[in-house]
């Protein structure tokens, strides 16, 4: 568009200048309007932290002592210590900056630094998470792609209803079943955690992935119906372009169209998805964590939810908002270079 | 006039319906959904009037199948065949509300920053992106927490985390249909903001809106569910997810009560499915394009 209406320069070299020049302010201000509205979405996430979790009621401090003897001069020293009897601009303060230094306070349950309960609890949920969306986004492509090629066949048929009827299983029952009949009846895997006690060394490794078998169906049966659905009807929409009819008459084979044409095309759609979902399936892992008490971060989540533990609520909560936001990013970011018709 | 414009409204239905007919899993989800409503409609005439009384149960407390109770009994002695039936009332009613909520939202939204654009529009987009990482369950038990555990915190939760969507595919969806000349026309014979977003851009995005819909029901009593399993609902209603929430609270996994956690997740499943197809299906009628490939 803008192209055109350049006027024809008698000079080329000095029109491809110009044009260079503002093809990279377009790409920078593209970038910069991506990147300061990702830093808006954090700063409001921050702000809603802060306020959303002081309307829950609920005293923290008896929750904590429950069940203890303690006087109320105790109780008003825990509240000092937590810093709950100041007022609400100077909570604020010094909430804002810490959360700036990566500092979210001390749990008020676990009595320890929340940003220290995180690092720990980060990655089994790194690896339960991390294993479920290569499973998942493989098996969705590879069956969305198949799907696709063949499509109305029987086996399109089958796969596209049993995709859509695990989505719409609820992930806590699934878990529930699953454990229910492998695990509490056939006794194959291990109803709960991630390790057995005693097992050490290079042991550990078969010990954590027989623990995590359950918890990862779960989480990919649930998921992958996404990424078919979108592969597939994103591979339809380009089985019809005139380049695969041109393909085609080439002469090429079948299987070669499909790979070196239509695929690379097809997945782009899929690219931004797979982004976008990694961010959220953190937190959807929360109910799947609980169900087996996976000592990760949606687990830690849910104590924190209970007590209300508010330190630990918010730094999660601010985690888990700002995971969504930087794969958010990362897919704007990324999807001009995978596609130069959008390049800005 | 009048009659012309219902001539031809009659026969765009017509034509909707007989399309329609021809996507087998459309219509099987339909005829689902219309036995839930059905079941959840006469749910005070097919069941007892005891049927939800913890303290006048018909049987007694987590029995298995016999010839009086199909599915056996809860904790409390209630037959599971008048807890699913009690249930779906709870889901249908959640169900639609949320998307009720959703939809208005997220049409009157997406609708005027479509229209106006500027500055305005870029502001409405921020707040829909803030919405949209949001996690919904955070937002629930802090609602929870506001106006009491109830349908009405579970509604208003799910509604007001799900809008941005279907802001976001409206706005989409304005866009377009703004850049038809018909739109210029009607701006040129004197037509105002109000008239061309009513009478022009509405209809135009209601096909879509419609598909949404059905699809949002879905995943709204799929949502509620959840929230019910975490606790975050009335204690008192008997929707699906408490009860499997209950089944978890007796230990039913640990003792294998399979009719206490079984039928509960698959009406669960059976509805959102229902939804999804006729979703789908409807999806298809609008968009020609996705037909032929089914």
């Amino acid at each position: 568009m803008a192209d055109s209406a350049l006027p024809t320069a008698p000079v080329p070299q000095l029109a491809q200048s110009v044009r260079d020049r503002s093809g990279v302010r377009r790409r920078l201000r593209y970038y910069g309007e991506k990147l300061g509205g990702s830093l808006v979405s954090l700063f409001a996430v921050i702000l809603t932290s802060f306020f959303l979790f002081r309307i829950i009621p609920g005293d923290p401090v008896r929750t904590m002592t429950h069940g203890r003897p303690v006087t109320i001069e105790q109780q008003e020293q825990l509240r000092r210590e937590f810093g709950l009897d100041k007022p609400l601009a100077e909570q604020f303060w010094s909430y804002l900056t810490g959360v700036l230094r990566l500092d979210f306070g001390d749990s008020f349950q676990f009595n320890r630094p929340v940003t220290d309960l995180i690092g720990e609890r980060l990655w089994p949920t790194v690896l339960l998470v991390g294993t479920s969306v290569v499973i998942s986004a493989a098996l969705g492509l590879w069956l969305g792609v198949r799907g696709a090629w063949n499509h109305g066949s029987l086996s399109d048929r089958v796969n596209t209803g049993v995709a859509l009827t695990l989505w719409s299983v609820p992930s806590f029952w699934l878990g529930l079943i699953l454990i229910v009949i492998f695990a509490s009846g056939a006794g194959w895997f291990p109803t709960s955690g991630m390790e057995s006690t005693g097992v050490e060394g290079w042991e550990r490794i078969p010990d954590v992935a027989h623990h995590m078998v359950l918890p990862l169906v779960t989480l990919v049966a649930v998921v992958y119906a996404q990424y078919l659905m979108i592969m597939r009807s994103s591979l339809l929409d380009e089985m019809g372009s005139d380049y695969i009819v041109t393909a085609r008459a080439k002469g090429l084979r079948d299987i070669i169209v499909r790979r070196r044409h239509a695929v690379p095309n097809a997945l782009l759609p899929t690219v931004t998805l797979i982004f976008v979902n990694l961010g959220f399936v953190v937190f959807g892992a929360v109910l799947v964590e609980t169900i087996f008490s996976w000592p990760g971060l949606g687990q830690l989540f849910y104590s924190g939810l209970s007590v209300p533990d508010l330190p630990l609520v918010q730094g999660l909560f601010i985690l888990f908002s700002a995971a969504v936001i930087l794969m958010n990013l990362l897919a704007d970011l990324l999807y001009p270079v995978l596609d130069p018709r959008v390049r800005p | 006039m009048n009659g012309l414009v219902w001539a031809r409204r009659r026969r765009t239905a017509a034509r909707f319906w007989s399309q329609f007919r021809q996507n087998k899993a459309g219509v099987f989800g339909l005829v689902v959904l219309a036995l839930f409503v059905l079941t959840a409609l006469l749910a005070p005439v097919i069941t007892p009037d005891n049927a939800l009384s913890v303290t006048r149960p018909p049987g007694s407390p987590l029995d298995g199948p016999s010839a009086d109770f199909p599915l056996g009994t809860d904790r409390s002695g209630r037959s599971m065949v008048d807890m699913i039936i009690w249930g779906s009332r709870v889901s249908l009613t959640v169900g639609f509300w949320a998307t009720f909520i959703s939809i208005a939202f997220g049409t009157l939204f997406g609708i005027l920053a479509g229209h106006f654009g500027g500055w305005g529009s870029s502001l409405l987009m921020r707040v829909t992106d803030w919405f949209l990482v949001m996690p919904s369950l955070v937002l629930g038990v802090a609602l929870a927490a506001v106006l009491g555990r109830s349908l009405t915190t579970i509604i208003v939760a799910i509604g007001v985390t799900s809008w941005p969507t279907t802001a976001r595919l409206v706005r989409a969806q304005t866009l377009a249909v703004e850049a038809r000349p018909y739109i210029e026309r009607a701006r040129a014979l004197g037509g105002g903001h109000l008239h061309v977003m009513t009478n022009h851009v509405l209809p135009n995005v209601m096909p879509i809106v419609l598909a949404q819909t059905t699809l949002m029901v879905g995943s709204a009593i799929l949502t509620e569910s959840t929230f019910a399993f975490l606790g975050l609902g009335d204690p008192t209603t008997a929707s699906w997810g408490a009860t499997i929430q209950a089944a978890r609270d007796v230990g039913a996994v640990s003792s294998r009560m399979w009719w206490y956690i079984l039928p509960p997740g698959i009406a669960i499943v059976l509805v959102v499915l229902a939804f999804t197809l006729v979703g789908r299906a409807i999806e298809g009628v609008l968009n020609p394009k996705l037909r032929e490939r089914r």
